[in-house]
């Protein structure tokens, strides 16, 4: 138990640390580094308690893909240095204070509600899908993902589908003055537009291209 | 020390949420950094999803996670898609200069 201890504060310290840099760095491209820090910390802490199977998803979704997607747009838009602080605005500062006061709240109402939570003592016997501790967790997440939950897990595949034609709908971009291939000219070629016959004379040849 | 118990990780993820919902409000240079606060809001989310599965004994809340985990990915990429092409529209990205909707 003194291990879970230290290596759960170890773990959340430091993606608190991570969380706070990711918004107060200077640097985009530092601010995404302390993102990736962010994803691997919370990662080992659900590997920790032992939900495995979400953990190695969250590092090969967030930090193999989203990060690096993002660490991408941002080398690509060159912002990566800012010249002033990241929360000063060129004409006034009032939203400082007030966002700070909003986020106190924000916090104290989520510390409230959380420390004032019980739940009810025969809550585990209206649950229907109880953890199998015999099973291991990526067997137990496949038995209930792909019978009960299998119509979300299509939807979701669908909205992953709608996202990437959404983003090269939205990238994709015509430019003037490239070869392109073109297809439907291609296969619709037929003989009759593409070989002619010439009757070639004797000692004279034939130009092509005339 | 104590005893690791749901509140602790209840507390975590009520600390990264508001340090998510700090950037967003904060931010007033770069987009991105408000994407990247975006993200932090959901694991904040997924945090509490999957404490409460393996302190309840449901395995529910990590398909729940599972599903955040999709829309979390499906939200990036249009977010960077939009921004990549206002960039190439405007030239920049920066928070104060977006203001074509007079909001």
């Amino acid at each position: 138990m003194i291990a879970h201890s230290i290596f759960f504060y170890t773990f959340s310290l430091i993606a608190i640390f991570s969380a706070i840099m990711v918004v107060a760095s200077k640097n985009t491209v530092h601010s995404v580094f302390f993102l990736i820090l962010d994803f691997i910390s919370i990662s080992c802490l659900f590997i920790m308690i032992g939900a495995e199977f979400l953990g190695m998803i969250m590092l090969i979704v967030y930090v193999g893909a989203v990060a690096v997607l993002f660490l991408f747009v941002v080398m690509m838009l060159n912002v990566a240095q800012q010249k002033n602080q990241w929360f000063e605005s060129t004409s006034d500062n009032t939203h400082i204070p007030i966002g700070l006061l909003i986020s106190v709240v924000i916090f104290f109402e989520l510390v409230i509600v959380v420390g004032g939570w019980k739940h009810k003592p025969d809550l585990s016997s209206s649950m229907s899908i109880e953890i199998n501790q015999n099973v291991t967790n990526t067997h137990l997440i496949g038995n209930i993902l792909y019978t009960d939950y299998i119509h979300l897990f299509q939807l979701s595949g669908m909205i992953l589908l709608v996202a990437m034609i959404g983003a090269i709908v939205l990238t994709y971009r015509k430019r003037s003055g490239i070869k392109r291939q073109s297809y439907l000219s291609q296969i619709s070629r037929e003989k009759t537009e593409s070989v002619s016959l010439v009757n070639v004379k004797s000692n004279q040849g034939v130009k092509i291209n005339e | 020390m104590n005893e690791i118990t749901l509140t602790h990780y209840l507390i975590l993820g009520a600390i990264i949420f508001t340090i998510g919902v700090v950037g967003i409000f904060l931010n007033r240079k770069n987009i991105i950094v408000i994407l990247m606060s975006i993200e932090l809001i959901l694991l904040a989310v997924n945090i509490n999803l999957v404490s409460f599965s393996i302190f309840l004994n449901d395995i529910s809340g990590q398909i729940f996670a599972l599903f955040i985990l999709t829309v979390a990915a499906a939200e990036a990429a249009i977010g960077l898609a939009i921004i990549v092409v206002y960039y190439r529209n405007t030239g920049n990205i920066h928070v104060e200069e977006i203001d074509s909707l007079k909001g």
